[in-house]
């Protein structure tokens, strides 16, 4: 039986982990390889690196880290952040990524999913979408967010599948940063709407709200979180056994 | 000296970065004597069967790994690199494969519920047969392990040494003597992907 994915999610800026982290036993808490190995010697069965560099000179720090990066963890590896073309593929598969998280870049060019889903097949591209409630319905946003597209979520996400996207990322903007829980309505929404694996990610505070997640929704495949798990407010190793308990399949 | 084969297809750095994690000496190539050479290989491989096969059958290296192969070298091929050593494979069309281990591949969606999604993509737990195949020998059954595939290895039950619940039992791992295939990707497996690696890398040492 396939088991939930537990996935944390790093946001790299000029080579450096942003937000505070606290681990005992880190020398250095802001790099990203240390963090890296840390959550795959600890259960985590993906890491999800973000690039929010806006320079050129920042990115070309980032392919060099997700070399190293790749050379130490043994589990899969999504990047994302900054992905606008092939080329953008091309260097993060080139670096060791095994698969390609597109955003923005998408809602510019949607052809950018097709063309990278038949260049490096399906199970490369992550469609990641920022959705948010505007007037009862399911919006998509661009720019981490910032900006409303006007494009109903559901369509879009469905669009992408469609065109060749392998899994689904849908960060709800209502619950991120809550911490009272992943959007429900929203990941069922999207659940009835695609075959493809959907990654929750937005609003988890606590492990109850993972057991609330796969119980509730058994058709999502994975919970992505960040500061939570940065901050030791939840351990993904601790947070595997109580879903174990809970009956819910995970890798130990 | 471990060889990967590197006849253009993928990235092949990860899978030679967990082998030199588990202390083996390796190198990437696709030149004919550095194969012939090496204790062991390794057959990757990402993408479409019938592309892969085109480029290894074109490149004159199926040959040199069916030659090295019959003559007793521990071979493992990884996800398409295991499926490849089947006679052919039913992926968009027949396509023949390097007929090392009985067997062909065909899609996962003619053997699983309908509501599955397709790829079999995630953590599964391996079970093994009867007998625990020495690839194993550091892990116990229900280890879970990465996979990511829409096809599969069929009417292979005589090479079946594992095999991953997914709504029907698919093969997880062949054997045929000293010929083996993993459809997971043990490079990407963590603790224990490593601890396959590092069995196959034992295999014909002295002890």
């Amino acid at each position: 039986m396939i088991t939930k994915r537990i996935i944390p999610c790093l946001d790299v800026k000029n080579g450096r982990v942003v937000k505070g982290v606290n681990f005992q036993g880190l020398s250095d808490v802001s790099s990203p390889i240390e963090l890296g190995k840390y959550y795959s010697d600890n259960g985590a069965d993906e890491l999800v690196f973000y690039d929010i560099t806006a320079s050129a000179e920042g990115r070309a720090l980032f392919t060099d880290i997700l070399k190293e990066v790749a050379r130490t963890i043994f589990i899969p590896l999504t990047v994302g952040g900054g992905i606008n073309t092939l080329d953008d593929f091309d260097r993060v598969l080139k670096c060791g990524a095994d698969k390609v998280s597109v955003n923005s870049g998408a809602i510019k060019n949607p052809d950018l999913i097709y063309q990278a889903a038949k260049r490096y097949g399906n199970q490369c591209v992550v469609l990641s979408a920022d959705v948010k409630r505007v007037n009862g319905t399911f919006k998509v946003f661009a720019k981490g967010g910032r900006e409303n597209t006007d494009m109903d979520a559901i369509e879009w996400i469905k669009r992408g599948v469609d065109n060749g996207a392998g899994e689904i990322v849908l960060n709800s903007i209502d619950t991120d940063g809550v911490k009272k829980g992943f959007d429900l309505e929203m990941l069922s929404a999207v659940c009835d709407v695609v075959n493809v694996p959907v990654i929750a990610s937005g609003g988890a505070g606590k492990a109850e709200d993972f057991i609330e997640l796969f119980t509730s929704l058994p058709k999502v495949d994975a919970g992505l979180a960040a500061s939570i798990f940065h901050f030791g407010e939840v351990r993904i190793d601790q947070l595997k056994e109580i879903l174990f308990e809970c009956g819910i399949p995970v890798r130990r | 000296m471990v060889a990967i084969v590197d006849y253009g297809v993928g990235n092949l750095f990860s899978l030679a970065s967990s082998f030199r994690a588990v202390g083996a000496e390796v190198v990437v190539s696709g030149d004919k004597e550095v194969i012939e050479s090496a204790d062991k290989i390794v057959l990757p491989g990402v993408g479409a069967f019938g592309d892969a096969a085109e480029k290894l059958f074109s490149s004159g290296l199926a040959e040199v790994v069916i030659e090295q192969a019959k003559k007793g070298k521990p071979l493992l091929g990884i996800c398409l690199g295991m499926q490849l050593l089947f006679d052919k494979s039913l992926e968009y069309g027949e396509h023949k494969g390097l007929g090392l281990i009985r067997g062909e591949v065909r899609p996962i969606q003619e053997v699983i519920p309908k509501d599955l999604k397709i790829p079999h993509i995630g953590w599964n737990a391996l079970e093994f047969g009867r007998i625990k195949h020495p690839l194993f020998k550091y892990l116990s059954e229900g280890t879970c392990v990465y996979f990511v595939h829409s096809f599969y290895g069929a009417n292979c039950s005589k090479s079946v040494i594992a095999s991953a619940e997914y709504g029907a039992s698919l093969t997880a791992a062949v054997a045929n003597k000293n010929v083996m295939g993993c459809q997971f990707h043990p490079e990407k497996s963590g603790k224990a992907g490593l601890s396959i690696l590092r069995a196959f890398c034992e295999m014909g040492e002295k002890k």
